[in-house]
């Protein structure tokens, strides 16, 4: 169980219903842990300012993150979260471990725009 | 009249004292502040917990057995809001000004100056990265800050932890429930950890050291398949095959926000006085940011405590001043 704020995915089910739905969708799939933790915050933060953007997070250790965890995009990643952007249901940008406020916010500009 | 103006204030962006930073000793502060009706503005650059957020678990602040560093920094937050404090969290400051009797504040992408008759900064530290070339890159692909978070993607694989201290060694030895094999690369030849810490690694048949060295280049692809380590004595540089590096080198204050506003001693520490005054007048400092040999949780409550207390004062007295 994560302890966020934003909309948690449960099943691969409800990712795929979720990609086909949305045109801009980022999730983070981590843990409860002090990598992952300032990158829900930072989530939870931009979501009013990214009202074109769906922002959703998911249990690295639910054995349905394997939608995630088995991306070829995220072949070479050994650090939690693993966040994923994706638009109109492909990856278009992921990233392994913690990043920085200004570095999430560069990504969405640049791949879902301002 | 009056309560018109009151109305009006409570709306401004003027404080009576403004915290910057969210961690322990920040929120201490504005704990007592606020629940002394100063009213109070805490800014920081992440999210509130500071540095306990980093913690899976802590076990030795009195009074709680056992809490993860981030439910402990919920609690430190929610108790804060809850005598009144405003809490501004990703907030990056662009400006601060201190040699006047308001001292202020601008943030990046907005607008508003936000004002205070006394500030706190309790700004705290950071891991102390490498600085070797591609460090950045490698970041999740297989450079890592954290063994309990990201241990488990290095199971059966040879790692590499850099440090010699507490944090380090312990570390490792935690690291050989995963690594086929830990090499510790340290740039001294003796260890600044606990006796017990020093020795658990020793005897652990699965870490190796490699003293009086250090790494000068991450080498790799998509991650990381080598790295280059020099002999601090010889100078001689070696490739060095590993699938992963855990550094673990210390931590430095963040003060580079002060660091023309305020007297810091050679490590960047803020100096403070006994009532945690800088140099300043108005102006306080508390927790691992200040000039001080201890840094835990119960350290930076102390300070920000103390912090507190010494700003009520002088914001009680700054009419009369
Ligand atoms: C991995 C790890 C494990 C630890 N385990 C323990 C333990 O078990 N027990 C224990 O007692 N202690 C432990 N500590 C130490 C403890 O976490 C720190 O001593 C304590 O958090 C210091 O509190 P602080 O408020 O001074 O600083 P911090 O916790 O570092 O908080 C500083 C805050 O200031 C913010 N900030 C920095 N610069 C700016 C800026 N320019 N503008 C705005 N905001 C800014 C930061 O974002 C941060 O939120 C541990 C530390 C680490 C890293």
């Amino acid at each position: 169980m994560l302890f966020t704020n934003l909309k948690h995915i449960l099943t691969a089910q409800e990712h795929a219903n979720i990609l086909n739905e949305n045109e801009n969708v980022m999730v983070i799939c981590g843990r409860m842990g002090p990598m992952c933790i300032p990158v829900y915050g930072i989530a939870e933060e931009l979501e009013k300012q990214y009202p074109h953007v769906k922002f959703y997070d998911m249990e690295f250790d639910n054995p349905e993150s394997h939608v995630i965890r088995n991306l070829p995009e995220v072949r070479s990643f050994m650090g939690i979260p693993f966040v994923i952007y994706y638009k109109n249901g492909k990856v278009v940008h992921a990233t392994s471990s913690i990043q920085t406020k200004e570095q999430i916010t560069s990504i969405l500009d640049n791949v879902f725009g301002k | 009249m009056y309560l018109e103006n009151k109305n009006a204030m409570d709306k401004s962006t003027d404080y009576d004292v403004i915290v910057v930073g969210a961690g322990p000793a920040g929120l201490t502060a504005a704990l007592y502040l606020s629940r002394a009706k100063v009213k109070t503005l805490v800014i920081d650059s992440g999210i509130a917990g500071g540095q306990t957020i980093l913690t899976h678990e802590i076990a030795n602040y009195p009074g709680i057995e056992r809490i993860s560093g981030y439910q402990l920094a919920h609690i430190m937050k929610k108790q804060a809001e809850s005598f009144g404090t405003e809490i501004k969290i990703n907030a990056e400051i662009e400006r601060i000004v201190l040699d006047r009797r308001i001292k202020e504040i601008k943030l990046k992408k907005n607008e508003n100056i936000y004002t205070a008759k006394a500030v706190i900064f309790s700004l705290g530290g950071r891991s102390r990265t490498i600085g070797a070339t591609k460090e950045e890159y490698f970041k999740g692909k297989g450079i890592s800050y954290c063994a309990t978070c990201d241990g488990d993607f290095f199971t059966d694989k040879e790692i590499v932890v850099v440090g010699g201290g507490n944090s380090a060694l312990e570390e490792a030895v935690s690291l050989t429930k995963y690594a086929s094999k830990v090499t510790i690369v340290h740039q001294f030849d003796y260890f600044q950890a606990f006796p017990h810490a020093i020795e658990e690694a020793k005897k652990n048949t699965k870490i190796n050291f490699m003293l009086n060295s250090r790494i000068t280049a991450f080498n790799g692809d998509e991650k990381i398949e080598s790295v280059d380590i020099e002999n601090i004595k010889t100078k001689e540089i070696t490739p060095f095959k590993t699938d992963g590096v855990f550094i673990f080198i210390g931590y430095l204050p963040n003060t580079e926000l002060v660091e023309h506003a305020l007297m810091l001693n050679e490590w960047k520490e803020i100096i403070v006085k006994s009532d945690m005054s800088t140099n300043v007048e108005g102006v306080y400092a508390a927790g691992d940011c200040i000039n001080k040999k201890i840094r835990q949780v119960t350290t930076a409550v102390a300070d920000g405590t103390v912090a507190a207390l010494s700003a009520i004062e002088y914001v009680m007295n700054f009419k009369s001043k």
